[in-house]
């Protein structure tokens, strides 16, 4: 592993350090928000792996989500499943039911590319709300399911802090697994794709598949944050599941900064910062979202990591340009 | 037979409208390769200015034009000012489209407030023609024919002009275009410009048809996806015959099938996608 | 190298540790100060009612100068976009950062079930001013004992509107309605007492929620009805009854009480007069005192007030008589929910008290758009004519608790259409 990649990974475990020790402490609101901000932090690490590592725009991110959100409140609300140490199956199955739902649409989806791909992937969404408007027998409806309790496993979950907990491991569970799968040979093959997937057939790989896998796996994860998603907000409607949901999160990638892993989350606490936070404070935060959001794509193409990175370059360029002025010096 | 006859005049009208709204998004995309997700926005300020003009003096007529022409400028300055920036860019400048969508919405409640309007129609146009039990509304003929002129003002420019000679070879091939000494950055403006004005008109028309609305802008913009998912991206005639057939698709779909109503438009458009996955009658 | 890293890691540390600081909000507990949480949609689709709930409940405390019987009030209010899970965590923010007494609002029925679990895990007071949902005070009530309903419940208002068509003579009625939870339980409440007294619905028809057109519905309605009884909400309330004329088509129009609310009516033409809706409230209630909340709000706001607004002022009034009996003292959590259930109120709306279940009793008011000029205005407008009061409507009308609740929620499902054709 390079030098550079070890300062990497060492600076986002001593962020992660951080939060996980100063968010226990930190007011009810901002805990809240905080564990927001991981959950759909889990959802812009499954966006990223299509938009950043493999170049697939999803525009429906969001269906997989629900799919997770509506399996934990339909068990929990019709037959009392969920609510104790059995939360590690409802956490399984939905990880299990975002990759189906996802291992079915992608069948339809895969073919697609570019701009097709993002507009399937919102038609299937679409359908997604359809579904969960129009069966009102599993679904409720419009209003939604609400799963009154958190499951208690031992550890309460009602108690913020303990759910806080419990989000922030499975956070650093699905980095750490991200991270490993896009440098795995799968992960290579993707960028590979990303950047030519003539060429990448031309090679021999089989990129349909290596697509679908990912697109499998993206809504795997998608399903995860759904459980965490109907736990945290205790109820779950059709709402979760529309086109705003879908487009924040491929907001929350751009602007941390596609194919960058890390990016996802950061994106995700600045979008929940300004929908949840500076929203309490003016009215006109929509304007501060898009503007944001607007001036991160024309002047920030890597998004908010692609800033650190530009920072970095300018400060080394001017200790190097000191550096040499000052060696100028000396010989002189 | 009343029944089919109905459902036919209700989806030819209601598909004229979906003609204005996705004409343009086809249009631009043919050129510029990106899907613009901020026109739905241009069909509800369209409706907007229009409905601004009408309260200040009062003619509807004056409020066509001004709405469509308001916003063709208001698509021009986006075109110029922020997507030309980019380069040749499509998904960037697709995302840019989002935010641009999230500004204008927050932006015309802001101007506009948030009450559902309608665009008051001239008496004479707002009656129905009586044949036998039939009634067939005015201004769904109105619709028709607007796109019927518009339709055939647009052919004609791009099939029997120089302009449109240009614009074709453009969406055939932009390199080649290029490589031949056309002003692609131009017509890419004027295009989206066109795009605009399309849409806006849309929105101008359906306005007293369907209601002025905030949330208008993303409820349209599925309807234009489907419209080009059918008809295929780049094409005027894939844009009408798309436009026609998810209006009539819709309508006798909604009416055979009314428990279904959720899925008329979307299923059809992810199984097209799945068989053909650049539209029906789309080319790559 | 190291060093750089834990140089940045402290500067981190300290930043993260004063902003915990300052967001750490400030507890100051004053002894008359009562708080309370406002959550409406202040942008997104639904911002202009969201704006019309906090001005009716603005309006109230401005003529109040904010002291209601010496309590001084601190009004909160947060953007809940119109989405249930914005509601609940900026529910959240208010109980937890505000420290309030109690929270208020929200629009649709889905936001309503997603409150009223707050108020129970967090032991606030909800006041549920404007979410319609029958079951938030009917079957899952005792999942709920801190939320109080001050609005209405969705089938309330249609069930003596039954009646009412009964006495009209009609016999045979299309419905046409929205196809979401708030929409059933408006129709089945109305099928529910139509057909008890001897009428046939004939026909359902469900255009989705948000429908622009409604070409595809509008041949299928059975042109023999006596008339078509509609359920629609927001920009859908514009377009079917001009879409509806144009067609030719003649039966008259009734319809739940957002089909031609007074959110509508403005923007509405000729084409509405002569619909018929039921509500609790109507801005053309002809009594000294709504006049005068009317050309008070009108004044003050530039419209006419809809039951959005209207419910929010008599919220407020609500809170006040509490207060009264109390000289300005918090009470209590389990205290005020006892106490608002004693008070008998003279509003706007009329006289309303709240049942066992804390869902309002209350006038249920016929109306008909007429064209007219009203207390005074200069130009003829559209107002919702009162043509019937029914009095002291609870959620149950006249078919007892028990036996009520014995039957499931009203759903696309049921009543199912036994006389459909």
């Amino acid at each position: 592993m390079a030098l550079k990649d070890r300062k990497k990974i060492l600076t986002v475990m001593i962020v992660m350090a951080l939060v996980g020790l100063f968010t226990p402490f930190a007011n009810d609101f901002i805990r809240l928000l905080i564990t927001q901000t991981l959950v759909l932090g889990i959802l812009a690490l499954s966006v990223d792996l299509l938009l950043g590592f493999t170049g697939l725009a999803s525009l429906g991110q969001a269906a997989y989500l629900g799919m997770g959100a509506y399996l934990t409140a339909i068990l929990v609300d019709r037959f009392q499943f969920g609510l104790g140490c059995d939360l590690s199956l409802i956490l399984l199955m939905g990880i299990a039911i975002g990759a189906a739902g996802a291992a079915f649409f992608g069948l339809f989806a895969i073919r697609a590319t570019g701009v097709y791909f993002l507009i399937i992937t919102l038609a299937l969404g679409m359908v997604v709300w359809g579904l969960a408007n129009r069966w009102n027998s599993l679904t409720g409806g419009d209003n939604g399911i609400n799963v009154m309790m958190r499951p208690n496993c031992g550890v309460d979950f009602s108690n913020d802090i303990n759910f806080f907990l419990l989000v922030y491991i499975f956070f650093c569970l699905s980095l750490t697994a991200m991270y490993v799968l896009v440098n795995s040979p799968f992960g290579r093959t993707l960028v590979g794709i990303r950047e030519s997937e003539t060429r990448m057939r031309m090679l021999g790989y089989n990129t349909w598949l290596h697509k679908y896998l990912a697109f499998v796996i993206a809504g795997g994860f998608g399903g995860l944050a759904g459980v965490f998603w109907t736990h945290l907000n205790g109820i779950v409607s059709p709402e979760d599941v529309l086109l705003p949901i879908s487009v924040d999160a491929l907001l929350m990638v751009v602007l941390g900064g596609a194919g960058t892993l890390v990016g996802g989350p950061i994106g995700a606490a600045v979008v929940v910062f300004i929908r949840e936070y500076l929203s309490t404070l003016v009215e006109w935060w929509q304007y501060i979202l898009g503007g944001v959001y607007v001036l991160t794509i024309l002047f920030l193409p890597d998004g908010l990591m692609g800033l650190m990175a530009l920072v970095k370059t300018w400060r080394t360029d001017r200790s190097e340009k000191e550096g040499a002025e000052a060696s100028s010096g000396q010989v002189r | 037979m009343d029944f089919w006859i109905l459902q036919a005049f209700y989806g030819i009208s209601y598909g004229a409208l979906l003609f204005l709204l996705a004409s343009g998004l086809s249009l631009i995309f043919g050129v510029m390769r990106i899907v613009n997700l901020a026109h739905g926005s241009y069909f509800l300020l369209g409706a907007y200015v229009a409905l601004t003009v009408i309260w200040v003096t009062d003619s509807w007529l004056l409020a066509i034009p001004a709405g469509a022409l308001t916003i063709a400028i208001i698509g021009l300055a986006m075109e110029r000012i922020f997507l030309r920036q980019l380069g040749f860019a499509p998904l960037r400048q697709v995302l840019l489209t989002v935010g641009f969508a999230l500004l204008f919405q927050q932006g015309a409640l802001d101007l506009w407030g948030g009450d559902n309007m309608f665009i008051p129609v001239p008496e004479y146009l707002n009656w129905s023609i009586q044949t036998g039990t039939l009634f067939f509304p005015v201004y769904r003929i109105f619709m028709i024919a607007v796109v019927a002129v518009v339709g055939v003002i647009l052919w004609l420019v791009i099939e029997k002009t120089t302009l449109g000679a240009v614009i074709r070879a453009t969406v055939d091939d932009a390199e080649m275009a290029r490589g031949i000494g056309i002003d692609t950055s131009t017509i890419s403006m004027g295009v989206f410009a066109l795009g605009a004005f399309l849409a806006a008109l849309g929105g101008v028309i359906g306005g007293g048809f369907t209601g002025v609305y905030p949330g208008l802008d993303f409820e349209v913009l599925p309807l234009a996806f489907a419209v080009v998912i059918i008809g295929g991206m780049g094409s005027l005639r894939g844009a009408l015959i798309g436009s026609m057939i998810v209006g009539l698709m819709d309508n006798i779909g909604k009416g055979l099938f009314p428990e279904l109503s959720y899925f008329t438009l979307y299923a059809p458009m992810v199984l097209i996608l799945a068989v053909k996955p650049t539209g029906l009658f789309g080319r790559e | 190298m190291m060093n750089k890293i834990f140089k940045k890691a402290s500067v981190l540390a300290a930043v993260m540790t004063v902003a915990a600081l300052m967001l750490s909000g400030t507890r100051t507990v004053q002894a008359e100060e009562i708080r309370i949480g406002f959550l409406a949609p202040l942008t997104g689709i639904f911002a202009q009612i969201g704006k019309d709930m906090r001005n009716g409940f603005q309006m109230y405390l401005d003529e109040q100068n904010g002291n209601l019987a010496g309590a001084q009030i601190k009004f909160i209010v947060e953007d809940g976009q119109g989405k249930p899970p914005v509601n609940v965590r900026k529910a959240q923010k208010l109980i937890r950062q505000d420290n309030v007494h109690m929270f208020i609002g929200g629009l649709l029925a889905s936001t309503g079930y997603a409150l009223a679990p707050v108020s129970t895990r967090s032991k606030v007071l909800y006041i549920a001013s404007i979410p319609a949902a029958d079951d938030l005070t009917q079957r899952q009530k005792q999942k709920f004992p801190y939320v109080v309903r001050t609005g209405w419940n969705s089938s309330q208002s249609t069930h003596p509107f039954g009646n009412w068509a009964c006495d009209q003579g009609y016999k045979r009625i299309v419905t046409v309605g929205a196809d979401y939870a708030f929409g059933h339980e408006v129709i089945g409440g109305f099928q529910k007492a139509f057909e008890n007294c001897g009428g046939k619905i004939v026909q359902k028809l469900w255009p989705k929620l948000g429908t622009q057109d409604f070409g595809p519905f509008l041949p299928l309605i059975k042109k023999d009805a006596d008339a078509v009884f509609t359920l629609m909400v927001g920009p859908m309330s514009l377009a079917f009854p001009k879409q509806y004329k144009a067609a030719g088509m003649k039966a008259p129009l009734l319809g739940g009480g957002t089909s031609a609310d007074e959110f509508a009516l403005p923007f509405m033409g000729d084409e509405a007069i002569g619909y018929v809706t039921a509500l609790q409230y109507s801005a053309a209630i002809d009594t000294p005192k709504n006049m005068e909340f009317v050309k008070n709000y009108r004044s003050k706001y530039g419209k006419v007030p809809s039951y959005y607004s209207e419910s929010n002022y008599t919220t407020v009034q609500f809170i006040h008589e509490v207060l009264k009996k109390t000289d300005g003292k918090w009470p209590g959590l389990e205290e005020f929910v006892k106490i608002v259930g004693t008070i008998q109120l003279d509003t706007v709306r009329g006289p309303v008290s709240l049942d066992d279940d804390m869902n309002p009793v209350q006038n249920i008011y016929i109306r008909q758009v007429t064209k007219k000029k009203n207390f005074g205005y200069p130009d003829e407008e559209l107002w919702n004519n009162v043509v019937k009061t029914y009095p002291g409507v609870s959620q149950y009308w006249n078919f007892g608790k028990e036996t009520f609740l014995k039957q499931p929620v009203y759903s696309r499902s049921y009543p199912p259409c036994d006389h459909c054709e």
